[in-house]
């Protein structure tokens, strides 16, 4: 086990909030079509607010913090909230689209010895990703931004969603990552709205296209190993906890919300009526996901998938039940390997959509 | 450097934080982690960049925790010159500003 891993397991037995995504703002300067989050500012948290949020965060124990939005540069205070919570020696990521980012910027960040800037690109094509975006030469700004970026030497990470309209083009964003210099991750995740609209997730990319991200070694690295079939649970496996959400992260919307994560939208109380700590500690919901273990999924424990799949319990939630399946996270693990899980037995296979046959594939190792 | 003219304070491109006890630390320059036990964030702790190396193993190591004050001086300069092997800590005979907080 890494130090790192050792510390994260350590902070998620003694219940201590590692880390914390905070939006500082649901503002945005793009529209992109897969986008969870309604754009209008309904009140968000002053600058004197945040900066009493991340005072609150530090004496919590949150080492992790990450910056993200709408777009956080919409923020004209963005940067003194930056330079406080460096202050308070939080490690600081940034989730832009860095359409705002100029040399000025850049070096600023670099001042401020932000750790990673992580910048949405979802295709090489100008015409592909400026259409997601609704931004026009938005790809364009994105990329000169990186540049700046780079010649900072700051960590540059480009995260790459895949949806139906670029699916095709995630080995140009990874050739662009290269050429670039920066790190690339991909997510074919498509989250429901915060209020529970699930039309966006028409754009979530086939299943049946998931067989190619899971045999691409330079994605997955051992593809032998990441597509093997599942072991089978053992009772400590059923006496785990699916993730980190509300044991050790949590995430703070822009007019105070707290919830176990970005992904999760259960409200567990207001920073602006309670404190952090009071919330952390004290939540009914937040006591309820900690108390949730493999073996109380309805479906999923008995899932031979149950210890190796990636099962969001905040996407469970938007589904009906924090207890229950993630249909999505069902999807990947069948797709992976090749074996049905509870979810879709139970559904005499009707979800998720397929046309391969469900039998199980030992995969054949690629050569390098 | 001779023991008595050390000065430390801790390098404004760090991220810090208490676990149980114990001081989590990382340099953002290259994302290197360190967790650091009681008695070496005692010092990390007080690294304020005006109090001698030596006045902080007398007055916070040896007050704090059962040693030979001679054996703590000892280790006190090899994990403050490890330190600032990795730009954690900033080391000088002359009193510094502590870069941080």
């Amino acid at each position: 086990m890494s130090l790192m891993s050792e510390v994260g397991q350590k902070a998620f037995d003694l219940g201590v909030p590692i880390a914390v995504h905070i939006d500082v703002t649901y503002r945005c300067n793009e529209r992109c079509v897969h986008c969870y989050l309604d754009h209008d500012d309904h009140g968000e948290m002053t600058t004197a607010e945040i900066k009493d949020v991340l005072d609150q965060l530090a004496e919590a124990g949150v080492f992790f913090l990450t910056f993200s939005g709408g777009e956080v540069f919409m923020r004209r205070d963005f940067f003194e909230i930056v330079e406080h919570a460096r202050r308070l020696m939080f490690n600081v990521k940034i989730k832009t689209n860095a359409v705002m980012i100029h040399e000025e910027e850049a070096r600023r960040i670099r001042e401020l010895d932000v750790d990673t800037i992580q910048i949405s690109v979802y295709s090489h094509r100008p015409e592909v990703h400026d259409a997601i975006t609704e931004l026009p030469h938005s790809l364009e700004r994105s990329i000169k931004a990186i540049r700046f970026l780079r010649e900072q030497g700051l960590r540059v990470t480009i995260a790459n969603v895949l949806m139906t309209v670029n699916s095709s083009d995630q080995s140009g964003v990874q050739k662009l990552a290269a050429e670039l210099g920066v790190h690339y991750t991909l997510d074919p995740t498509i989250t429901p709205m915060m209020d529970g609209d699930t039309s966006v997730l028409a754009l979530r990319i086939p299943g049946e296209e998931l067989p190619e991200i899971f045999r691409n070694p330079a994605l997955v690295g051992s593809q032998e190993e990441f597509c093997a079939p599942p072991k089978p649970p053992s009772k400590e496996d059923l006496e785990g906890y699916s993730c980190s959400a509300g044991h050790s992260f949590c995430y703070i919307s822009p007019y105070g919300d707290v919830f176990p994560c970005v992904q999760f939208p259960l409200p567990t109380g207001n920073i602006r009526r309670q404190k952090f700590l009071d919330i952390w500690n004290l939540s009914p919901q937040l006591k309820e996901v900690r108390s949730i273990q493999a073996k109380d999924l309805t479906v999923c424990s008995s899932c031979s998938h149950v210890t190796s799949c990636t099962r969001c319990p905040g996407l469970a939630y938007v589904e009906g039940s924090m207890r229950g399946p993630s249909t999505a996270d069902c999807e990947k693990s069948f797709y992976r390997t090749g074996v049905p899980t509870a979810n879709m037995l139970q559904h005499g296979l009707s979800k998720p959509r397929t046309t391969a046959p469900l039998i199980q594939i030992r995969p054949i190792a690629v050569p390098a | 450097m001779p023991e008595n003219c050390i000065y430390i304070a801790r390098s404004s491109a760090i991220a810090a934080r208490a676990l149980a006890g114990e001081m989590m630390v990382m340099n953002s320059a290259d994302s290197t982690f360190f967790t650091l036990n009681e008695v070496a964030t005692v010092i990390f702790q007080a690294a304020d960049g005006h109090t001698p190396l030596r006045d902080i193993v007398r007055d916070r190591v040896c007050e704090q925790f059962d040693v030979d004050p001679e054996q703590a001086r000892a280790d006190a300069e090899q994990f403050v010159t490890e330190l600032s092997s990795y730009g954690i800590l900033i080391v000088s005979n002359q009193p510094l500003a502590s870069e941080a907080t």
